[in-house]
C-alpha cells in the first residue's frame, strides 16, 4: 500500500470527526485526491492555491539558500576581516554552510511549526480545511527578521501574526494585511533592540557585546547595515554596489541578495503569480522619492550637519539596491490577497509603496528602513484604492453611454 | 432575595458582561486605550467614572422633569463638568502624581460617551434609586474591562503589577529575565491596548453565542 493509499485510508477513517481537517489537509498537500466532484460543471485548473503557493516558495528557495551562506560569511568576515577581501572566494564555503544552518533552520522551523499548528488548531475548532496561506508565510518569515532574533520572540510573533493578522479575519483570503509583516511589524514594536541597531544583523554580535560587558578581552562584532551607516551620516560605505547586489551584506536573513530576489522576481512574473505592474510601480514609487530627495540635496535645500543629509544623498538607483525594498517589493507588495485587484489600481498601490518606503527610510528617526509599514499602510489602503479606481471605470462608462445615446 | 429586586440586580449586572459599555456598545474607547498602559491609573479611572456616573445619574434623574428638553445636553454637560472638576480637585490633592500622568483624560471623562450615553438613554427616565445602579452598573462594566485591558499590558509590557516587579527585575536580569525573557514594548502602546480590548471581544462573543450580530 502506497503512502497516498494510506493517507486515504487516515481519511476516511476520521472523516466526519473533528480531525478530519487535519488528516485532510495532509493528504491534499502531497497528492490529488482521490474524489471527484458529481455534479454541475467544473474547471479544471492546474494553479490552485496549493500550486500558487509552491511556486512562491520555490521562487523564495534560492534566497533562503543565499541566507544561509551569508549568516555565516557575515559572522566568520566579522571576525576576519581579511575575509572581506575576496567575499567570492570566501562565500561559498562548508564553514559558511553550516554556521547558516545552524543560526537560520531553527528559524524556518519555529516559523513553520508555530504558524501550522495555529492553522491546524483553527481548522480544527472552526471545522473547515487547513488553508495553505501559511506555506507562504512560513517561508517569508524567517527571510525577514534579523538573524539572532530569539526563538521564543519568533514564535510569540507567528502566533500573533497568523491569530491577529489572519485568522480572526477569516482565514486566508481574507485578511486585510499581510500576515508576514504583520509578524515583522510586531516583532519591531515589540522586541525593538532585537530588530534594530548594528549588532542583531550577524550572528554572534550580540553574544559578544556581551561578553565584552562581561569583561571578556575580545573585539566586538559590528554588523551596520548599509542604511543604518547612511542614518549616522557615514560616508564610506564598507561595501561597494556589487556587494549590495550581489548580497555579501548584512542583513535581514533573506533579503541581501539583489540578484536572487531579481531571479525570483522573473519566475513569479513568467508563471503570472506575481503581478509585475506592483513590482515596477513600487520600483517607480522608489525612485521617484529618490530623485526628489537627490533633488532637494542639490538645490541645497539641506546643510550636510543635518541628521537626514547622509540618506537624503544616497543616489536615487542605489535606494534599490540597499535595504529591503526589492524584497518588499517581489513577495510582499504582490500578495494577490493583500494588494490592490484592478489593473489601474495595482499602478497606484505599488507606487505608493516605492514613494512612501523611501519616504520613511528617509525621515524614520528610530529604524533607517520603511518597506514593511509602507506596504502595511498600503494593504489597508488597497480596498479603497480599487472602490475608486472601479467607480471611476462606471462614471467613465456612463458617460459614454450618454454620449452615445444623446 | 436580599438587597436589590431581580430587576436592580440585572441594572447593575447586565453591563458587567452582556451589556458592557465598552465590549458591547463600543464606547469609551479612547480612554479605554489611553489609559491602560498601567494597573494603578486604569483602577483611578475606574473609580473616577463610577463616581462620576453614580452620582451625575442621580442628579439628572432628581431634575428629569424640571430640564427642559431643549437644552438637556447642556444640563448634562454641567453635571458631568461640576462632577469631573471636584474628581480632578481631589486627585490633584491627594495623589498629585497619578492626576500627572493621568493628565487631560480626568477632563475628557466630561466627554466620555458612556456616560452622556446613560444619561439621555436611563436616567433621564427613570427614578434616582434605579439611575444610581444603572450608572455605577455601567461604570463598573467599563472599569473592569479597564483592569483588565490594564493588568495584560502593565504585566506583559513592563513585567511590573503596580509598580512591583513580579516577573523580575529586567536589569538586574532576575526572575524570569534570567532566561532571556523580555519585555514586550508592543503592548505599552496605545494599539496594542485596542487589540487587547478585541480579544477580551472575541472572547466573550465566543462564550456567549447569542452576542454575535446577524449580518
Amino acid at each position: 500500500m502506497g503512502l497516498k493509499q494510506k493517507l486515504h485510508t487516515l481519511k476516511e477513517k476520521y472523516k466526519g470527526t473533528k480531525m478530519a481537517p487535519a488528516f485532510n489537509a495532509l493528504h491534499t498537500f502531497l497528492y490529488l485526491p482521490n474524489e471527484t466532484t458529481h455534479n454541475g460543471t467544473h474547471i479544471k485548473a492546474a494553479d490552485d492555491l496549493k500550486r500558487t503557493m509552491n511556486i512562491v516558495i520555490l521562487a523564495l528557495v534560492p534566497c533562503l539558500i543565499f541566507g544561509i551562506f551569508n549568516a555565516g560569511y557575515q559572522h566568520y568576515s566579522a571576525i576576519d576581516e581579511t575575509l572581506r577581501q575576496a567575499p567570492l572566494a570566501n562565500f561559498f564555503t562548508w564553514d559558511n554552510f553550516i554556521m547558516g544552518c545552524w543560526t537560520v533552520l531553527p528559524l524556518v522551523l519555529v516559523s513553520y511549526g508555530v504558524g501550522l499548528l495555529i492553522e491546524f488548531i483553527f481548522a480544527v475548532i472552526k471545522g473547515h480545511e487547513v488553508e495553505e496561506g501559511y506555506l507562504v508565510t512560513g517561508m517569508l518569515v524567517p527571510l525577514i527578521v534579523p538573524i539572532d532574533i530569539p526563538l521564543w520572540m519568533l514564535a510569540v510573533a507567528v502566533a500573533f501574526g497568523v491569530v491577529i493578522g489572519k485568522e480572526v479575519f477569516g482565514g486566508t483570503g481574507m485578511n486585510i494585511l499581510n500576515p508576514a509583516l504583520t509578524i515583522r511589524a510586531f516583532l519591531f514594536f515589540a522586541y525593538p533592540t532585537w530588530m534594530s541597531g548594528d549588532k542583531v544583523w550577524v550572528h554572534g554580535a550580540v553574544d559578544r557585546q556581551k561578553e565584552i560587558l562581561a569583561g571578556a578581552n575580545v573585539d566586538a562584532i559590528s554588523g551596520e547595515t548599509i542604511l543604518g551607516s547612511y542614518a549616522q551620516n557615514t560616508t564610506s560605505i564598507a561595501y561597494d554596489y556589487w556587494d549590495m547586489f550581489w548580497g555579501f551584506i548584512p542583513g535581514s536573513v533573506g533579503e541581501t541578495s539583489k540578484l536572487l530576489i531579481i531571479v525570483g522576481a522573473l519566475i513569479l512574473i513568467f508563471t503570472k503569480i506575481g503581478s509585475w505592474r506592483i513590482i515596477f510601480s513600487t520600483l517607480i514609487g522608489a525612485l521617484t522619492m529618490g530623485l526628489i530627495f537627490n533633488g532637494v540635496v542639490s538645490a541645497g535645500w539641506i546643510g550636510e550637519s543635518s541628521k537626514f543629509f547622509g540618506l537624503m544623498n544616497v543616489p536615487f538607483w542605489q535606494h534599490l539596491i540597499i535595504g529591503s525594498i526589492l524584497f518588499g517589493a517581489v513577495y510582499m507588495a504582490t500578495d494577490p490577497v493583500t494588494a490592490s485587484q484592478t489593473n489601474k489600481g495595482k499602478w497606484i498601490y505599488g507606487f505608493l509603496i516605492g514613494f512612501i518606503s523611501i519616504l520613511i527610510r528617509v525621515f524614520n528617526p528610530a529604524y533607517p528602513e520603511g518597506v514593511f509599514l509602507a506596504i502595511l499602510l498600503m494593504n489597508v489602503f488597497a480596498p479603497t484604492i480599487d472602490h475608486y479606481v472601479i467607480e471611476g471605470n462606471i462614471k467613465k462608462r456612463a458617460k459614454r453611454l450618454k454620449a452615445k445615446t444623446a | 432575595m436580599g438587597l436589590l429586586s431581580k430587576k436592580d440586580r440585572k441594572l447593575i449586572l447586565d453591563p458587567l458582561a452582556d451589556d458592557n459599555p465598552i465590549t458591547i456598545q463600543v464606547l469609551g474607547i479612547c480612554s479605554a486605550l489611553a489609559i491602560t498602559a498601567q494597573l494603578k491609573p486604569s483602577i483611578v479611572m475606574a473609580i473616577s467614572v463610577l463616581f462620576v456616573m453614580g452620582v451625575g445619574n442621580v442628579v439628572i434623574s432628581l431634575m428629569r422633569n424640571i430640564i427642559p428638553s431643549k437644552i438637556r445636553i447642556i444640563v448634562q454637560l454641567i453635571v458631568v463638568a461640576t462632577l469631573v472638576i471636584i474628581v480632578d480637585q481631589v486627585l490633584k490633592a491627594f495623589a498629585y502624581e497619578l492626576s500627572k500622568e493621568l493628565s487631560v483624560f480626568i477632563g475628557l471623562i466630561i466627554t466620555n460617551c458612556i456616560i452622556m450615553g446613560r444619561f439621555e438613554a436611563f436616567a433621564l427616565g427613570n427614578g434616582p434609586w434605579k439611575s444610581f445602579l444603572d450608572g455605577i452598573g455601567n461604570a463598573a462594566g467599563y472599569g473592569v474591562i479597564l483592569i483588565i485591558v490594564g493588568f495584560f499590558r502593565e504585566l506583559l509590557g513592563s513585567g511590573t503589577l503596580f509598580g512591583f516587579k513580579v516577573l523580575g527585575d529586567s536589569v538586574e536580569k532576575t526572575g524570569l529575565y534570567a532566561i532571556g525573557y523580555e519585555n514586550n514594548g508592543f503592548m505599552v502602546l496605545p494599539p496594542m491596548a485596542l487589540i487587547v480590548v478585541g480579544i477580551i471581544i472575541w472572547v466573550q462573543r465566543s462564550r456567549n453565542k447569542a452576542l454575535i450580530e446577524e449580518n
